[in-house]
Parts: C-alpha cells; structure tokens; sequence
C-alpha cells in the first residue's frame, strides 16, 4: 500500500501506521515524498513492514515497536529515538543523536552519522557503516554501537555499559572510556551484529572500546571530594 | 530556535527563479521562526552604482522622496512595501553619513549587488510583502527568527549588514558579544541594535578589512563565543561555519546547479532535482565557502 504525502497530511499517515487492523493483513507499506517531515513513522507497535522513499527529518521511527522501516534516503537529528524493538534501516546518512535513549531493536546505517549517535542509548544495537561525528555513545548505558569508519572526539564519554567497537580511527576517547580486550564473545556478538547489517568484514579489524567503571563507581578514597 | 537558507547558483540557469526558490524555502523555515523574516539578494550588475537598502519605519515613502531629494541626488528610487532602495553613483562615503543621520528611517544595508528586506511578522506573509518571488539573482541568504535575547523589531530581524556587500544570518546565541560590541565600538565599528548576530556581523566586517572571508571566520572560531550556524554573504559567494559543539543545525544539498543549505532538509525538498544532489551535512567548526 502506497502512502503520498504529497496527498495525505502526516498525522493522518501516522494514525493509519500506528493503528493496524490485524484481521486486514496487511503489512507492507510505502510512503512516498516525505519531502523532510518530522515524526514520519513515530510511535509504531505493530509489526509491520515500512518503505519509506526519499529523506526525512526529525525523530523518525522514533518509539518505535516491533516494526520493521526502511528509510531510503537520509534522516535528521534523532533517527530511531527511544526505541524499543524492532529494526530500523537508513540508507543514506543520519544527522545527530541517531538511536538516542533507545532501550531495544536495530538501528543499521548505511552511510554517516553525525554528532551523538547513541547518545544515552539503553540496549539498541547501532550499526553504522560510515563514520560516527563527535561524543558518539555519550552516557550510553547498554546495548552496542558499532563503527565501521571513524569515530570523532570524545567517544563514549562518562560511558556505562554499552559495548562499543570501532573498525577505523578514533579521534580521542571521551572520559572513564578505554580500549578493551576483544575476547572470542566479543568476536561473536560483534560477527552476528555484523551479520545482521549485512556486512561481512571481519570482527578481527575492529577495536572494543567501554567503560573503565571509574567514573560511574563510588572510590572510597575521594569521599574528601564530596 | 530560528531558521536560516540559502542559495548559491553555480550556474545562470536558475538566475530569474532565485526569488521564488528561496521564498518557498524561508516559508517553510516558518515553524523554526514565525517572529520576522528577512532576506538578502545578490544581483551584480557590472556598473558603477551602488544600492543603499533602507527601510522608511514609519515615515511615509512621498516625505521620504521629498526629504531626501534635497539631500542628494540620486538616479532612483525604487519602493519595495516599507523598504526603498536608492540608487545612486555616489560613494557610501558621501551617502552613508547622509542615510544614517536621517530620523526614523534605517539602512539595512548597501552595496554594488546586495539588496536587504527584512520585517517583523510570519515569513509567508514578509515574502509576500516584499515580493520576493519576483527577484532574481546570484545567491541569496535569508532568514526566520524567533526572538530569544532581543526584541522582535525591524532591527531585531536577519540578515545583519555591516559593510559594503556583507551580510549575516544566525540561527543560535552568543554569549560575548557585549564585550565584543564594546571592543569593536573602540575601533570605529558602529552597532544600531543590541542584538548579538549584528556583533558577529560587525566582528566580520571588521576582520574581512585584513583577511578574506574564509580565514575571518577560522580567526571567528576562537572570537565567537556561544552557539552558531552562520552564512556570511558577500558579493562573490557565501561561507558556512557551525560552531565546535554543532547543536545548531544546517544541511547542505549540491547539485551541479547550485549549493543550498538550510536548517532543516524540509526547507529544500522543492528545489530542482534535488533528490539527486550530493547531500551532507557541514562539520562543526569547518568552513565551508562557495564563491566565484
């Protein structure tokens, strides 16, 4: 089924998106001439699966649940924001905070990230096949963000728990974020993540990088400090 | 919030539809800023005479006509709503002092190429006013804003021109342009608001008497302090530059036709063959300069 936004305004697009009748069946869905909109696709739960041609702007997918969308073009700042489940496709280029604050699902990004991308994030999966802009998996909790380019300045900064690896260069790791041992279940996690994004490169290029659990841990010995 | 776009044609195909390709765009920047709207166009005739911008407030256009008749000469005189633009082979040196001491009217800005619209109210109903569909030219910056640290007057409103030929629009704050204001009132800059994006344009006209555009704005990185998307105008081009941190946005599209950029992809997706162009995204604190 082909959606024009061209013809139909956005809300009604999203209600029809978010509100599925299951006896219908059906589950495949295109939207034509995003031309830019926000929200496109926010606040989906069922599974269903969405093409959308062309690029969009803010926060779309976000809260997403279940479904399956692909977005054929770029996306702007917040793409796949708050997650849940699901999968999330781009591919072009995403702006900042892609996949912030998501707490499940698969966000894979064919091109470029900006600034941010899983900023917060809380067990999304990121893959990002081009590079990643600055303070990339910014206070992120859990879940992995993997790089299959470069990442900018301040990566993993005051990081928590996400697993993050990084196939090219880093520009500077951000504080409490340091260089890991890639042990074999890193190899296999990061191979099946790999795999899920279709790409075949071997988990042996990249480098893990996470927390040194200074920063989030209470030191007796700067009890002084507080 | 505030939006801000622009057009650099690389080549004179789109030269008579520029007007109506950035009026679309300012329209739909209008949700970024319904407060006012403004707009700068380049048209270089390759003559002698130079266009002085100046917005009547509210003297009417026939006393102004009167008034500034005894004053000076000038060729023409075009109305534009409440905006003329006079033209005239007189120098700015001889015209400027003129202009500035003229009570209630304001310069907006002056130059060989540049003309500058800008008021208070949406940006769908400032485009209409002014015409803008009607303009045509080599590039052209514009401008939404919602008022944040100044008031939403005429000389609140984007793009700030300080010199021959500039201009600049800002989506953002700066946090030191008091003290920046105060240095440059030192050395001769003259300020007709508080605004702080009127400092940014006085700090680069200032420099751009000692370097180019492209080395002013590097040379502004260290200057500027705050957040900042900006597109500085000249005669020849425009440059783009975002602040270190980028919390401000901007996406550039690049076609063979021409270079467009704007807060939001939106603002672009009626440009010819756009879904085509070369689509990113500038990086904090890099320049980004266009120019012939």
């Amino acid at each position: 089924m082909i959606l024009d936004l061209k013809k139909l305004k956005l809300r009604s697009v999203n209600e029809k998106l978010q509100n599925i009748d299951r006896k219908k069946n059906k589950r495949d869905f295109v939207i034509s001439n995003p031309e830019g909109n926000h929200a496109i696709c926010a606040g989906l739960t069922e599974n269903i699966d969405v093409t959308i041609k062309g690029h969009v702007g803010y926060y779309c997918a976000g809260m997403n649940q279940n479904a399956n969308i692909i977005v054929d073009g770029n996306v702007g700042t917040g793409v796949a924001e708050n997650m849940m489940s699901g999968k999330v496709h781009v591919k072009g280029n995403a702006s900042q905070s892609a996949g912030a604050t998501a707490h499940g699902g698969t966000l894979i990004i064919d091109g470029d990230a900006s600034s941010r991308c899983g900023i917060s994030m809380k067990g999304i999966d990121i893959i990002v096949k081009g590079s990643v802009g600055h303070m990339s998996a910014f206070m992120a909790q859990s879940g992995s963000l993997v790089v299959c380019g470069d990442a900018g300045e301040a990566l993993g900064d005051s990081l928590y728990e996400t697993d993050i690896y990084v196939k090219g260069k880093v520009k500077s790791l951000g504080a409490d974020c340091e260089e890991k041992k890639m042990s074999k279940k890193h190899k296999t996690k990061l191979k099946d993540l790999l795999k899920k994004a279709g790409s075949n490169i071997k988990p042996e290029q990249f480098k893990r990088y996470g927390s040194a659990r200074k920063l989030y841990n209470f030191n007796i010995d700067n009890v002084s400090n507080y | 919030m505030c939006g801000i776009v622009g057009i650099y044609l690389k080549s004179k195909k789109f030269e008579k539809s520029l007007g109506r390709m950035l009026s679309k765009m300012l329209v739909s920047m209008e949700s970024r800023g319904p407060d006012s709207a403004g707009f700068a166009i380049y048209n270089s005739d390759k003559n002698k005479i130079y266009k002085y911008s100046v917005c009547l407030n509210e003297m009417s256009f026939e006393k102004f006509k009167k008034e500034i008749k005894k004053k000076v000469k000038f060729t023409t005189i075009e109305k534009n709503s409440d905006h003329v633009i006079l033209k005239s082979i007189e120098k700015p040196n001889e015209i400027l002092p003129i202009l500035e001491g003229f009570s209630p009217i304001s310069l907006v800005g002056y130059g060989k190429s540049i003309e500058i619209f800008k008021q208070v109210g949406k940006p769908s109903n400032v485009v209409k006013k002014f015409n803008l569909d009607n303009f045509s030219g080599t590039h052209a910056i514009g401008h939404t804003r919602m008022a944040t640290e100044s008031a939403i007057t005429t000389d609140g409103s984007h793009p700030y021109s300080t010199g021959e030929d500039e201009c600049l629009v800002h989506n953002g704050s700066l946090s030191n342009h008091n003290n920046l204001r105060r240095k440059l009132k030192k050395s001769g800059s003259k300020f007709s608001s508080d605004n702080d994006t009127e400092v940014a344009a006085g700090y680069i006209s200032d420099s751009l008497k000692k370097r180019n555009l492209k080395k002013t704005l590097n040379k502004g990185l260290n200057d500027l302090d705050g957040f900042y998307t900006f597109i500085a105008g000249t005669h020849s081009g425009f440059a783009v530059l975002r602040d270190e941190i980028a919390c401000k946005p901007a996406v550039i599209a690049e076609t063979k036709d021409y270079v467009a950029i704007s807060s939001e992809f939106q603002a672009m997706a009626h440009l010819p063959n756009v879904n085509n162009a070369k689509i990113f995204e500038p990086e904090p604190g890099i320049v980004y300069s266009w120019g012939k």
